[in-house]
């Protein structure tokens, strides 16, 4: 199909406001009379709030102080549900949870007044890990500590295991991880009688925050406005959490009747928000003498922290990724989310994929050496084909060539060659460096699972005005990821316009409508595609008032929409979401088609281990996937990039050190993310089958590049030191503790 | 600010115009300027000098200014974000970030155009390791760098070529 702006690398929409300095972000907003706003938190993971105590040598009548009792409608942050207080009144169940809010003009004073409050509490014993939250040593939320749990069942798992010639099990950690967006989280409130609670701020999902603000306000829709402004990064951290800041935020400003700006500080942001979930995923595989996978019994367990959240939607699709891109008759996955005292895990580009894509792609690796081919003949034995039944009895209908796309990626980065150099080479052991190359074979459902799409039901619009601008209405926000610059060109494609002519409303409850959250690789492909379809629309009324004709210019195209508007006073459409009709999940047995589209990848990591010294390095990265029609080949690539540097991180250096539910290393000078000295160049790669449903044949990329990086990172390191890696991050301490063992 | 502070003028030259303010002495600059000089284009990541959100150059040397008292101020010639650019035009590197993706949230990119240009004040045909040595200071959780030394190299060839 021949395309006039898709495909085409138009530069950022707000690229020269980021540029420049000139992008207003939520601190670089400043209103009249404005005050400040800070949070005291709980010092203690577990127990019954006996007082707050303020100290004598601070002008408390100067200061605004919340608590619970402030609180005008339901003291929750609603989310799936209610279980999440804004403020903690009786009991505290993490470190950090908020319980008094303070604002005062001055920030000195202010942060003088915070250390001033001390939360007296009455301890109970706490929860920290997985396996003492799953052996009840304490019931810390509901009945048994379990937030959720899913089975998925295909085939017969038990009747494999006899007929098998080889069973591998092992267990595997995954961490858990900080967001770390370079802009640290903030909000600004305003409540008046008049106007109701208006909020900006740096977030994802401004449908979220409005509906938490409605409870926690017992405010009808209208009464609540939530404004993005530019925002810093998200990658997950800006899903939720934003929610409690503009809660707090507005409470302040509700008792002030005062403007309240919340920022915080990178500390607090590390120490008091949400992280990946740390988890840990048990195998049991059943394999004959070939290599062909027979049983795959996967049981999976998430720790939640505190609160429910966004538990339950983590573990999903994590349970949904764990048996990856392979053909298997029999695979049964176990899975829940558990509580721990620490506070709630949540959102985090991959959604709980990472977690069991870096446990099956480790444990292949184990499976091949079990049976005693290469990893990548083991895999070639296992692909899916189109026609092949998924884990979850989803049927393959995408052409997809995970064979080809392996080759590919070994082809680029000379696979065969250095494993056999690094084999020969790593052998006759001269000096401490050691080499190794890995890979991880994966797939990437886009948008949400199963009916999530059809619950949430997004809506677009679209208005052209009189001077030929078209303008986009969505929810959908930007945050470094694109979403401005590819619904401009997926716009101008349909339009047959140029990008400059489309215009991205900055999202805003007042004005846009809901397009769901800009989560989960969604906003591409699902909303993407009403914003095509939008366009269409707008394309057919022009068209059928007789203003415009085939083979129009941009010129004719401004003419038209000024003599339609002046007649009909306005030129708008208006999509809905519809479900395809083919596409069918049972939420009960939870199985069907559980994404309307899939990315496919593999991914090759070349690293250096000096084995004095367990420091590792990647050398080499080729990442190589087939994601339907690719937009903006500059933005997807910067995706992939960023995601990649993402999962070095995850794999090698971001560890999160905890101590009782806190985490103690909430700065960045001991929460370590890759520098520009640190990452290897990585190139990346794309393969094109144009997906039927996505706009110009697009599907999600956003979160796939999390999961296979450090799998592959995980086995070139096993392929270089012959540590049989089972956790990451692989930090030289763990490392250099796992080859002394190895050699003991 | 602690009992007893008092406020201090400061007189400096930012972005070629001459400016004087009141601070407290030990005020970091990344707050004068963003607060009192209303210049908000530089950034605050981490307030620790580790992620050079907030980098300016002053004097000629790319500093962090969350790490810069307002009194060491007195005297220097600053440069922010906001002095990169020529009137209504980009300066090379700032075009290049915008053509080669080396900008996506945009929140590191302020900082990391003033140590793209400090580096190139520095050396003007920078090779790949200058180039990462001269970023390092800089965080950036959203490109994984690549666009930004494709945008660093693609301002020094576009550059040339105009020359």
């Amino acid at each position: 199909m021949e395309t006039r702006v898709i495909g085409k690398s138009v530069p950022r929409k707000e690229g020269r406001e980021k540029v420049t300095g000139s992008a207003r972000y939520v601190d670089d907003l400043s209103f009249p009379g404005m005050l400040y706003g800070v949070t005291v938190r709980s010092p203690a993971a577990r127990g019954k709030i006996r007082a707050i105590h303020f100290a004598d040598d601070i002008p408390w009548h100067e200061l605004i102080v919340v608590t619970a009792r402030d609180i005008p409608g339901k003291n929750c942050i609603a989310l799936l549900i209610e279980d999440q207080p804004c403020l903690a009144a009786e009991f505290v169940n993490h470190p950090e949870e908020p319980v008094v809010l303070l604002a005062h003009h001055d920030r000195y004073l202010l942060e003088e007044a915070r250390r001033a409050v001390r939360i007296e509490i009455e301890p109970l014993p706490a929860v920290f890990s997985i396996e003492d939250s799953l052996a009840r040593k304490e019931i810390i939320w509901g009945q048994d500590n379990i937030f959720k749990s899913f089975y998925v069942e295909k085939g017969d798992v038990e009747c494999a295991w006899a007929g098998a010639a080889l069973v591998v099990e092992g267990s595997y950690e995954t961490g858990a991880q900080e967001q770390l967006y370079i802009e640290p989280q903030g909000m600004i409130a305003q409540v008046s009688e008049a106007e109701g609670v208006t909020v900006w701020g740096s977030l994802q999902c401004p449908h979220y925050v409005h509906k938490a603000l409605m409870i926690l306000f017992g405010l009808p829709r209208e009464r609540i406005r939530v404004v993005q402004t530019e925002t810093g990064g998200g990658f997950g951290g800006k899903e939720e959490y934003p929610s409690m800041i503009a809660a707090h935020a507005s409470l302040l400003a509700r008792k002030s009747g005062r403007p309240v700006k919340i920022i915080y500080d990178r500390a607090e942001d590390m120490v008091a928000t949400t992280k990946r979930h740390p988890s840990r995923t048990r195998h049991r595989t059943a394999v004959t003498r070939d290599g062909k996978l027979l049983a795959m019994d996967i049981d999976f367990t998430v720790d939640g922290g505190a609160y429910e959240t966004l538990s339950p939607v983590v573990l999903s699709r994590g349970t949904i990724h764990a048996a990856g891109p392979y053909a298997c008759a029999n695979v049964r996955i176990c899975s829940r989310a558990v509580a721990t005292n620490a506070p709630p895990h949540g959102a985090f580009r991959g959604f709980g994929a990472p977690q069991t894509v870096f446990a099956l792609e480790r444990h292949l690796d184990r499976v091949a050496e079990a049976v005693g081919i290469a990893p990548e003949e083991l895999r070639r034995r296992n692909f899916i084909r189109e026609g092949q039944t998924l884990a979850v009895g989803q049927v393959v209908k995408e052409k997809v060539d995970m064979n080809g796309l392996m080759e590919r990626a070994f082809e680029l980065s000379g696979y065969y060659a250095k494993r056999k150099k690094f084999a020969a080479e790593n052998s006759a052991a001269r000096g401490t460096i050691h080499k190794g190359i890995g890979f991880a074979s994966f797939l990437h459902g886009a948008g949400f699972t199963g009916s999530g799409e059809e619950y949430l039901a997004s809506e677009v619009a679209m208005e052209a005005k009189a001077d030929g601008t078209v303008h986009i209405l969505a929810g959908s926000t930007e945050m470094g990821q694109g979403t401005n610059t590819i619904f401009a060109q997926i716009a101008a494609e349909a339009l047959r316009l140029d990008c400059e002519q489309i215009r991205i409303v900055q999202p805003d409850t007042a004005y846009v409508p809901n397009s769901g959250p800009t989560v989960a690789s969604r906003t591409a492909m699902i909303v993407g595609k009403l914003v095509e379809t939008a366009a269409v629309r707008l394309l057919a009324t022009l068209h059928d008032s007789g203003f415009l004709h085939d083979g129009y210019s941009a010129g004719d195209f401004t003419r038209a929409c000024s003599s339609y508007v002046s007649r009909h006073g306005a030129l708008k459409s208006f999509v809905k979401y519809e479900h395809p009709h083919d596409l069918h999940w049972d939420d009960q047995k939870y199985s069907g088609d559980a994404y309307g589209a899939y990315a496919w990848a593999v991914y090759v990591a070349e690293v250096s281990v000096d084995t004095r010294t367990a420091e590792v390095r990647v050398e080499n990265f080729v990442a190589v996937q087939e994601v339907g029609k690719v937009i903006n080949p500059v933005l997807a690539a910067g995706q992939i990039e960023g995601g990649v540097a993402q999962g070095i991180g995850f794999a090698l250096y971001e560890n999160v050190v905890w101590q009782e539910g806190r985490m103690v290393n909430a700065q960045m000078t001991n929460y370590v993310m890759p520098t520009s000295v640190d990452l290897p160049v990585i190139r990346v790669y794309f393969e094109e089958i144009p997906y039927g449903r996505g706009p110009a044949g697009a599907k999600g990329i956003g979160e796939l590049p999390l999961d296979g990086t450090a799998p592959a990172i995980a086995n070139a390191i096993a392929f270089a030191t012959g540590v049989d890696v089972r956790q990451i991050p692989i930090t030289a301490e763990t490392l250099l503790e796992m080859m002394e063992s190895a050699h003991a | 600010m602690p009992e007893g502070a008092r406020k201090i003028r400061v007189s400096c030259i930012v972005n070629g115009a001459a400016v004087t303010c009141e601070a407290y002495p030990m005020a970091r600059l990344l707050d004068v300027l963003r607060e009192e000089l209303k210049l908000t284009g530089t950034k605050e990541g981490c307030g620790e000098g580790e992620c050079g959100a907030c980098a300016i150059e002053m004097d000629g040397a790319l500093v962090n200014s969350c790490l810069v008292p307002a009194l060491q101020a007195e005297g220097a010639k600053i440069r922010t974000i906001e002095g990169v650019a020529c009137g209504g035009a980009l300066h090379a590197v700032q075009q290049a970030f915008v053509a080669y993706g080396g900008a996506q949230c945009g929140i590191c990119t302020p900082g990391m155009i003033m140590a793209a240009v400090n580096l190139l004040a520095r050396y003007p045909q920078p090779n790949d390791a200058q180039i990462r040595a001269g970023l390092s200071g800089n965080l950036c959780r959203c490109t994984g760098y690549m666009k930004i030394f494709e945008s660093v190299v693609a301002a020094v060839r576009d550059a040339e070529t105009r020359a």
